[in-house]
């Protein structure tokens, strides 16, 4: 019970918090959330949980939040005098209502993206303050260890108290390019989540769901609610899609042209698709758009020639938005199935990536069936770059099938 | 930069040919940024185009296509090239060139910031 409550509650009471004493305070409003959950902790077991869980943990929150604020020297000097010109008498009283708890969580994600803190540092703000994550779990999934975790979350705190971030909307002005890096951070939280080779399987699931769940906040809030963002959470949702279906009992990786298609999830493909065709209003093209569309195209599984001139084309498109080495890739993978193996391997020969084990597995594999020697030669470089078991496991199954 | 040259601007393709030609040049440009050297490009359309043109002491202005200019510029692409060899390279790669009498101009941008 106290677990579950934690993940859903702790979010909510710290971002109310944080908007109420200033983004600088995030510390002392972690530290009375902590305490908050730590009475429940004391008191459930004895006296029996509370009717209402949820209402006893905000009533709890908000005295100790008064507690601090009637006794902190800060608040008497400083605080108060703006506070009570800001609020009236009624500056003692702590907002835990739906809207406020809604504007806050909102308010602090734009605050904990602030391009002033480092991407890092923003992932690990945003798995603690927004979605409510254990410390231990943070770097579980970051395949690190508490402390680690501990100082690079101090860190962007100081940074946060040096900028004098605020706790607020940004101006109608300044909202998409804010909006940017709130989208990049939450595509690198699912991302951790997708890609971790964290072997835990239900914690990697959660940080996917929980960037999807803020994801969707900004799509519930009018003044963010723009295709740009539908477009990424449609991308999400088909990529969460084939959760199930990438990783086997054993725990190892199951490629994409291996998985079993029914262990798909039809209903996150529905919402996808539905999200893709809420982000077409507007006239602009973000990477998420087309990234959306190629993880469209992958959920049909069938291999025809449309779908692969597609993927192609997006890939094109992709590639002059932005460069990067795994599009790079896979737009020469997807241009072997639509034009053909030599034209992409005379591609892949010019792309100049030859420190990345993912480069020669793809030379292994447009080379197979067509000079299986140089095929395998690409696979064994491939497996001597491969850093991590998981990916030496899979370079090695292809390596097998040559045989 | 690589300037497409039509050698001439009058000629009309058929919509297959046309959509032909797209894929080519999408997938030409593609292979350029998939090596990370691609800046920029734009297609420069024929319709509503004018030239502007300095004629026995007066400015004159024609509707394109151009009776008196055969040859036109199609668009250009700009591209990151550690060398003019380099940059030659990607041109000769270019569909434009599977037309008699057209030709990719290969030219340098003033230097502003390293990318040529």
């Amino acid at each position: 019970m106290i677990p579950h409550l934690f993940r859903t509650e702790y979010r909510k009471i710290i971002s109310v918090l944080c908007k109420r004493f200033g983004f600088g305070e995030v510390a002392t409003a972690e530290d009375i959330a902590s305490d908050t959950f730590l009475a429940a902790a004391e008191v459930w077991p004895i006296h029996g949980i509370p009717p209402n869980p949820v209402a006893w943990l905000y009533n709890v929150a908000k005295n100790k939040a008064k507690n601090h604020l009637q006794r902190h020297h800060l608040f008497d000097h400083k605080i108060s005098p703006g506070i009570k010109a800001m609020y009236g008498d009624a500056s003692m009283e702590i907002d835990l209502s739906e809207q406020n708890i809604n504007d806050s969580q909102l308010q602090m994600m734009f605050a904990i993206c602030h391009p002033a803190i480092s991407r890092e540092a923003q992932v690990g703000l945003a798995l603690r303050i927004l979605c409510g994550f254990g410390i231990e779990e943070i770097a579980d999934a970051f395949l690190t260890n508490k402390e680690t975790i501990n100082k690079r979350l101090l860190r962007a705190k100081d940074k946060i108290r040096e900028e004098k971030i605020d706790i607020e909307f940004p101006g109608i002005a300044a909202i998409d390019e804010r909006l940017e890096t709130v989208l990049t951070t939450i595509y690198l939280l699912f991302s951790e989540g997708y890609y971790s080779v964290s072997s835990n399987d239900t914690l990697r699931k959660d940080v996917c769901l929980e960037a999807m769940r803020l994801c969707y906040m900004l799509i519930e809030n009018e003044s963010t609610n723009k295709p740009q963002v539908n477009a990424l959470l449609s991308l999400m949702c088909f990529h969460a899609s084939r959760f199930d279906a990438r990783v086997n009992k054993r725990g190892e990786l199951v490629l994409y042209e291996e998985q079993d298609t029914s262990l798909w999830n039809t209903e996150l493909i529905g919402k996808g698709a539905y999200f893709l065709k809420c982000a077409s209003g507007g006239n602009e093209i973000s990477k998420y758009h087309l990234e959306a569309s190629i993880a469209y195209w992958h959920t049909q599984k069938a291999d025809t020639k449309e779908k692969w001139e597609n993927i192609l084309q997006l890939y094109n498109r992709l590639l002059q938005m932005e460069y990067s080495p795994v599009a790079a890739l896979n737009r020469t993978y997807a241009l072997s199935k639509a034009n053909g193996k030599e034209e992409a391997i005379r591609q892949a020969e010019k792309l100049n990536l030859s420190d990345d084990h993912f480069y020669f597995t793809l030379l292994g594999e447009l080379y197979r069936d067509i000079d299986n020697e140089k095929a395998k030669e690409h696979f064994c470089t491939a497996y001597s770059l491969a850093k991590t078991q998981t990916d030496k496991q899979v370079i090695q199954k292809k390596i097998d099938t040559l045989q | 930069m690589l300037i497409f040259r039509h050698e001439d601007g009058n000629k009309v393709a058929s919509p297959e040919q046309i959509q032909i030609w797209m894929k080519q040049t999408m997938d030409w440009i593609g292979g350029i940024a998939a090596q990370n050297k691609f800046v920029g490009s734009n297609g420069l359309p024929f319709d509503d185009a004018r030239v502007v043109m300095h004629k026995n002491g007066k400015n004159m202005v024609t509707n394109g296509p151009f009776g008196e200019i055969k040859e036109t510029i199609g668009g250009y692409i700009i591209v990151k090239a550690d060398s003019v060899e380099e940059a030659v390279e990607f041109a000769k790669g270019s569909p434009v060139l599977q037309g008699e009498g057209n030709s990719v101009e290969v030219r340098k941008i003033a230097k502003r910031d390293g990318i040529h």
